[in-house]
């Protein structure tokens, strides 16, 4: 894939903020900088491994069984990936909830066609995860820099996983429920804005 | 706009003489604030500037008398510039916000900073030198009888507006009837039923506020006779509502909030050789 047409699936063409897809998991784990980027990856393992096996197995299987083994695929990887989770990291994986398994009938796995050639289709793939990630890294970004005044990421060696940052009390609203959709609605915007600045 | 503003004026200059220093300092921030972010949301989106509609000026203020006095300051300057900037121009400026701005500033600090916005009853400094209680959580506001004068006051400018018909009578009529005869009959409830004060509950300053002049505000009203009263109704029974199980300050705004959203739907209301 050319870097132009990566660039163009990252801003111009990204799932989550202009096309508004896979919305459900996004809005509820934004709140935490950490949460989003364990759904994005875990997103993102789901898109390779049904772009794979759907190469695989979609030059024989008959149209009409295309879909459910969709379902079929994106569910196993996606049970696969949350019992993984609840393994080795059971409190992000309780910080994720329900959303986890439910990204199995995310609308961004079904979505995505697979075409071409082997290659085409990983790289198809490997550019929808990272626009996703992208998308909800910043708008969890935002939120909850916004929204709760830190910043959390993953606990390695002293670092404990949580910035604070100085400054005013936060508001709060940004990081409840209305405040995903206030963020997304002036990301989307922007990322419009963004692309359309050049073209 | 610029009639309702003055309407506003002998409300605000008492609820200044009554609260003192800081009074002045909530008004002074959220009109600026609310000022400054429309004129740099103008500036960004190459748009005309609309400073002289008065608009910017009425939203700083409402946001500013809907505020507690004794909040730090920079919860009126975010909720008026939120309320400029993401309420009004978001949707592409006077006319066509789907919610009043005030509301939304005001709603917004209230579901951000809730703690900071908690009812404190404290005396405040005033140049009166009378006591007022600021338990009512408006800037306006404050128990006793000197609160009480601010409503009049507000309700005094309300009446002209409401004679001029600038304003629809329909709104805070229903408004103000379905609120006291539900106060009324349940506000009193584990006492017994029709034993609510009412007094307090239409005298408060923050439901003379929202009624008056949020729930009015021709943009985010519904037209015709029937629409409005069940409009003012609906602002009614949810500030009702909220008040008996949600936050007691903010139930007026959040209630006339909610019902904006009903305008589209409202706006159906079939009129048979309606008034307008």
């Amino acid at each position: 894939m050319k870097s132009g047409e990566f660039r163009r699936i990252l801003w111009r063409d990204n799932p989550l903020l202009v096309y508004l897809v896979g919305l459900c998991p996004a809005l509820a784990v934004s709140n935490r900088l950490s949460n989003a980027l364990l759904l994005a990856a875990v997103m993102l393992f789901a898109l390779l491994g049904t772009g794979i096996a759907a190469v695989a197995l979609e030059r024989w299987a008959p149209l009409r069984l295309r879909l459910p083994m969709r379902l079929l695929l994106a569910s196993a990887l996606v049970t696969a990936a949350q019992r993984f989770l609840w393994a080795f990291a059971p409190t992000h994986a309780a910080g994720l909830g329900i959303y986890l398994p439910l990204l199995a009938v995310n609308c961004l796995l079904l979505a995505s066609a697979a075409s071409g050639s082997l290659a085409e289709s990983v790289a198809q793939a490997a550019g929808r995860g990272a626009a996703f990630a992208v998308g909800l890294g910043l708008l969890a970004l935002a939120r909850e820099v916004l929204g709760a005044g830190t910043i959390t990421l993953f606990p390695i060696g002293s670092f404990g996983g949580v910035l604070r940052l100085r400054g005013l009390p936060p508001a709060r609203v940004l990081a409840a429920a209305p405040g995903a959709l206030l963020v997304l609605g002036y990301l989307s915007a922007l990322s419009r804005w963004w692309s359309g600045r050049r073209s | 706009m610029l009639a309702v503003t003055a309407c506003l004026v002998p409300g605000a200059a008492w609820g200044v003489l009554l609260l003192g220093p800081a009074a002045l300092r909530v008004l002074g921030v959220a009109v600026g604030a609310s000022l400054a972010a429309e004129l740099v949301v103008q500036a960004l989106a190459w748009r005309r500037f609309t400073l002289g509609d008065g608009s910017a000026l009425l939203t700083g203020l409402l946001v500013a008398l809907s505020l507690p006095v004794y909040v730090p300051l920079f919860v009126p300057a975010v909720a008026a510039a939120f309320a400029a900037a993401v309420v009004k121009a978001s949707f592409g400026g006077l006319g066509r916000n789907w919610m009043n701005p005030a509301l939304g500033g005001r709603l917004f600090a209230a579901f951000s900073w809730p703690v900071l916005l908690a009812v404190r009853p404290q005396p405040a400094a005033g140049w009166l030198g009378l006591t007022a209680g600021l338990s009512d959580g408006s800037l306006l506001g404050g128990t006793g009888t000197a609160g009480l004068v601010s409503t009049l006051l507000l309700a005094v400018g309300g009446a002209y507006l409401l004679a001029r018909r600038i304003a629809a009578w329909e709104i805070p009529a229903g408004f103000a009837a379905v609120f006291a005869l539900a106060f009324w009959a349940f506000g009193g409830l584990p006492a017994g039923l029709f034993r609510g004060d009412l007094p307090s509950a239409l005298g408060s300053g923050s439901f003379a506020l929202a009624a008056l002049f949020m729930a009015t505000d021709p943009v985010t009203s519904p037209q015709g006779r029937g629409a409005r009263l069940a409009f003012g109704a609906g602002c009614g029974a949810l500030s009702f509502l909220l008040r008996a199980f949600g936050g007691r300050l903010e139930a007026p705004f959040a209630a006339a909030a909610l019902m904006n959203m009903f305008v589209p739907l409202l706006d159906r209301w079939p009129a048979r050789r309606g008034p307008r």
